[in-house]
């Protein structure tokens, strides 16, 4: 399955170039879902990339990890979420030594989130690498209660936290690793266009 | 000088209002009959004596009021005023720039003594009096940038310079036309421009972004930007988007001189000494169509402007819903007669 194709509605959405074997460079590298073939077209590429890797998978019931658990990295961890990783993603960006190399495929609220952590720790933005594969879910920060609901497919949708009607606004924010999604009906409230799957 | 401080709302019964020496002195954004994008900066300050361009900070009779709106926002909503670590010394910057320029332009309002770091600042229109230790936090009640932006009228951002980029790293922002600092804070320059129409393809950001990056210790430039708000309402942010948004949808025929407002931003950028940041005062000036339209010129003006603009902007800018209606009422000031070539009113 290639790279995910982007919408081209949302101009300032990121684009994941797809990883690129940086040789056996410390590493740590966070899939989810169908990531796991974008670490395993890494791999193929250049074996030496797992030397030093420590493989993070969240499967969210897609079946690679015995496979990706076979590829031979230093460390491999199947986690049940990305919540329940989140000690360890923390533990490893933590004590990451420079020139460590980071790499991540899968969901955009994956990379999103992951990535956001990692910049705050000080990890240079040319130290991250991504891959968008998997699910079209996008991650969405309500403007108005700032709860991030994951997975979003549809044009509007309900926050999870708020329950507040929103559409996407052309804005994504790094530091955050979401876009921004703002009420639909403020000007008209209960008046809410139709509801649009999200195709690309 | 004597001025007098209004005492209006500008929230709930929005009792904010205009003297007519403050509608003529408004920053009318437009010096000719049609608007289209552009970079249009010019040094800062100078101007006409009594403009709100002659000084660095203009304070006229809104300052009391609108300090007092943006204590309530930032009660409401404490992220509106935020600053990454390295972002301090920015903020004493900011903090001496405009102490010592309101000191030197309003004698009569602001007092700065400094002796050494020894500073005492006194701000007779809010009644604050502080001794404080220019570059020690702890002799302040909040941080530099928080302190001096809830005393100034307008929202501030400063903009951190590295990588060949303008990071919006600290601000004040409690009167935006609809963008959140929370959301933006840490984008650079065409990260948090994203959102803007057309501008990026006609290559505006990249022309505004070199001529930033250009600018030297001790420069500073305006530039006049302006959208539509209906109600005198300066907090008309993303965050509060659902309690205001029914607001929009009461304009009418008869209200609509009355209620529909020009959103007028007096932007200006300063190169700051130690931190080298830019600093980014947004001056909001409101004024309803009524106010604009005692002056000749500017309905005549405005008429034009609004009725013929690019269908993408008045969306962009939030009236394309009330067009029609602000159009018609504006029509009537258009006798067709050609206007002066710049912003001031007709003598």
């Amino acid at each position: 399955m290639p790279n995910t194709s982007f919408s081209p509605s949302i101009e300032s959405r990121p684009t994941y170039a797809g990883l690129v074997p940086q040789g056996s460079a410390p590493s740590i590298m966070i899939a989810d879902a169908e990531g796991a073939e974008a670490i395993m077209d890494l791999a193929e590429r250049d074996a030496a990339v797992l030397d030093q890797a420590h493989l993070i998978y969240i499967p969210k019931g897609a079946k690679f990890g015995s496979k990706l658990a076979e590829l031979g990295a230093k460390g491999y961890h199947e986690e049940a979420s990305l919540d329940a990783a989140m000690a360890l993603i923390n533990r490893l960006l933590g004590s990451a030594h420079m020139g460590t190399q980071l790499y991540l495929a899968g969901s955009e609220g994956m990379m999103g989130r992951v990535s956001a952590l990692a910049l705050s720790l000080g990890l240079p933005l040319d130290a991250i690498q991504m891959e968008h594969r998997g699910s079209i879910g996008r991650p969405m920060q309500c403007v108005h209660c700032k709860g991030v609901t994951q997975d979003v497919t549809t044009d509007p949708f309900t926050c999870s936290h708020c329950g507040l009607t929103l559409f996407v606004r052309d804005h994504f924010s790094r530091r955050l690793g979401v876009f921004q999604a703002v009420c639909v009906d403020a000007e008209t409230p209960g008046v809410v266009p139709e509801i649009q799957e999200i195709t690309a | 000088m004597t001025l007098q401080f209004n005492d209006e709302t500008f929230r709930g019964d929005y009792s904010y209002f205009n003297t007519e020496h403050a509608i003529k002195r408004l920053p009318f954004p437009f010096d000719r009959d049609e608007y289209v994008y552009s970079v249009n900066i010019e040094a800062h300050p100078g101007g006409p004596k009594g403009s709100p361009f002659e000084f660095r900070f203009d304070v006229d009779e809104h300052y009391v009021s609108e300090m007092k709106d943006r204590a309530i926002t930032l009660d409401d909503d404490p992220l509106r005023c935020q600053s990454l670590p390295h972002m301090e010394l920015a903020g004493w910057d900011l903090l001496e720039i405009i102490m010592v320029s309101k000191a030197e332009d309003y004698t009569d309002l602001f007092t700065l003594h400094r002796d050494g770091n020894r500073w005492h600042w006194i701000n007779r229109p809010l009644g604050i009096e502080q001794r404080f230790t220019f570059l020690d936090p702890t002799t302040l009640p909040c941080g530099p940038m928080e302190y001096i932006t809830r005393q100034t009228q307008g929202d501030f951002a400063l903009l951190h310079e590295r990588d060949g980029n303008l990071w919006m790293d600290a601000g004040m922002v409690t009167s935006q036309a609809d963008w959140s600092l929370d959301f933006d804070i840490g984008m650079n320059f065409f990260e948090w421009h994203a959102p803007v129409p057309k501008a990026k393809q006609m290559g505006v950001f990249d022309k505004a972004l070199k001529f930033l990056l250009a600018m030297q210790q001790g420069q500073s430039y305006r530039r006049l930007n302006w959208t539509m708000t209906v109600n005198p309402r300066l907090d008309t942010s993303p965050e509060n988007y659902h309690k205001w948004g029914p607001e929009k949808r009461t304009i009418t025929p008869e209200n609509v001189g009355r209620k529909q407002h020009l959103r007028i931003e007096l932007q200006s950028f300063w190169r700051l000494p130690r931190s080298n940041a830019i600093a980014f005062p947004i001056r909001c000036y409101l004024a309803c169509l009524e106010d604009i339209c005692t002056q000749p010129k500017w309905g005549r003006r405005l008429h034009r402007v609004l009725r013929d603009i690019d269908p993408t902007l008045a969306e962009y800018k939030g009236f394309a819903v009330n067009q029609d209606m602000i159009v018609n009422y504006l029509s009537q000031f258009d006798d067709g007669a050609p206007t002066s070539p710049g912003i001031f009113p007709d003598a």
